[in-house]
């Protein structure tokens, strides 16, 4: 039977990971989808997972009772979604709802934690992409917070 | 077409049609009170439109450049003469002094991928570029227009959009800084559609217009890519006046951005984009 370790071990954001790292990930990945509309996670959710998406896009979303839920981004096949799993106290800080049919490789954050405590060097490893990823979106959402395109007049 | 012997004397144009684009942005339909020989621009070059009264702007040219028994210029009513225009209406005239200034690099570009990233009403400098390049697809690679709005109410030349997108040779994406429910397309800054765009970074030219501090994040993003910055153009913005490189009101630099732009070629003018004292 075909495994998920070929796929991770191409992906660009675990490239360079060491073989013995990407089979410990293998092992804790698996196929999930989520229909158009399905929430993926919510705020406040506990944050055990996180996902590579391969097909399909979802939307970050923010709930306000005044406005209803606020897209703050959208992430598509490539992407990965998810970096509380890593951060205490690991709690979700958005909504995530796939826009359309979506299919994803789910990892075990809970279990890669554990993982992480016991190995520092791989700790290191996922940090290191995830803080990478942490910049983009912070760099993304102070570009829109200065609300490039607005007439200053 | 601009009296060469006298770049200063408008040509009068009568507004043939007026086109709401969004909210506050019309793009308008310009032919010579008088016959002429026909206006010939190249992509990305500028007018500077005068309503006479009031005062003259300085207006990227959005129409196909194989059109030349009118232009159209894209217009975002914020300042007085753009308010005036939009208040001319249909039947109005306006004074038109250009083409002005540089042009994107469409023959370079031949033999390449193109990657054009526009924010904004950038995008009116930049389409008819990609009139020309439709023209000539066989001599370009892998096309991809990446565009960024502000919302969905803002995207410019909707249908336009649609209709490119039906293409097959051609990788349109369209995102916005935000949305309510109801949209199903991207949200997020232009800079994030880069990474998954389809196109080879060492024979790429990439065209980008929008505000700078779009294009100074779009460019590092490009760079990330592996985007050669020689390969990069941009087109600039300044108070451009006279529009011929004599007045000095649009100086950037050692250059003027009226005359030696809009557009330029990144590595030209790297070292002083995005510096504050310039």
């Amino acid at each position: 039977m075909r495994t998920l370790e070929p796929f991770l071990a191409e992906h660009p954001f675990l490239k360079d990971l060491a073989p013995e790292y990407i089979k410990l990930l293998t092992g804790c990945a698996s196929n999930v989808r989520f229909d158009a509309g399905q929430f993926i996670f919510r705020e406040g959710d506990e944050a055990n997972n996180f996902y590579i998406i391969r097909h399909g896009k979802v939307t970050i979303q923010l709930f306000a009772v005044e406005r209803g839920a606020i897209t703050i981004q959208t992430i598509e096949a490539g992407d990965i979604l998810g970096w509380s799993w890593l951060i205490s106290p690991y709690i979700c800080r958005f909504d995530a709802q796939a826009v359309e049919l979506t299919r994803a490789i789910a990892l075990d954050g809970k279990c890669l934690r554990n993982k992480c405590e016991l190995n520092h060097d791989l700790g290191y490893e996922l940090l290191k992409r995830f803080s990478h990823i942490i910049v983009q979106r912070l760099e993304a959402t102070r570009l829109q917070l200065m609300d490039l395109y607005g007439a200053h007049k | 077409m601009v009296d060469t012997a006298n770049p200063f004397i408008p040509t009068q144009y009568r507004i043939q049609k007026v086109l709401g684009e969004t909210y506050d942005t019309f793009t308008v339909e310009l032919v010579p009170l008088q016959d002429n020989d026909g206006f010939s621009f190249l992509p990305g070059q500028f007018n500077m439109l005068y309503v006479f009264g009031v005062g003259e702007a300085p207006i990227s040219l959005c129409s196909d450049p194989a059109i030349e028994t009118s232009i159209k210029h894209t217009i975002r009513a914020v300042g007085t003469v753009t308010s005036a225009i939009q208040r001319l209406g249909r039947g109005g005239v306006v004074g038109v002094r250009g083409p002005f200034g540089t042009h994107w690099p469409l023959d370079d570009a031949k033999g390449n991928d193109v990657v054009i990233v526009a924010g904004g009403i950038g995008l009116a400098p930049l389409r008819p570029a990609l009139y020309q390049i439709f023209a000539h697809r066989e001599k370009y690679g892998r096309i991809a227009l990446l565009f960024g709005a502000r919302t969905p109410h803002d995207i410019l030349y909707k249908h336009e959009l649609e209709r490119w997108r039906g293409r097959f040779d051609v990788e349109i994406k369209v995102t916005v800084d935000s949305a309510i429910n109801g949209w199903r397309g991207n949200v997020g800054v232009v800079t994030t559609l880069i990474p998954g765009a389809q196109f080879d970074p060492l024979n790429t030219i990439a065209m980008i217009c929008g505000p700078e501090v779009m294009m100074r994040f779009t460019i590092k993003e490009l760079q990330n890519r592996g985007v050669k910055t020689e390969n990069i153009y941009i087109s600039m913005e300044r108070n451009m006046k006279c529009g011929v490189g004599f007045c000095g009101h649009c100086q950037f630099g050692p250059t003027f951005v009226c005359k030696d732009g809009p557009i330029f070629r990144f590595d030209r003018i790297n070292t002083i984009f995005g510096k504050r004292e310039i």
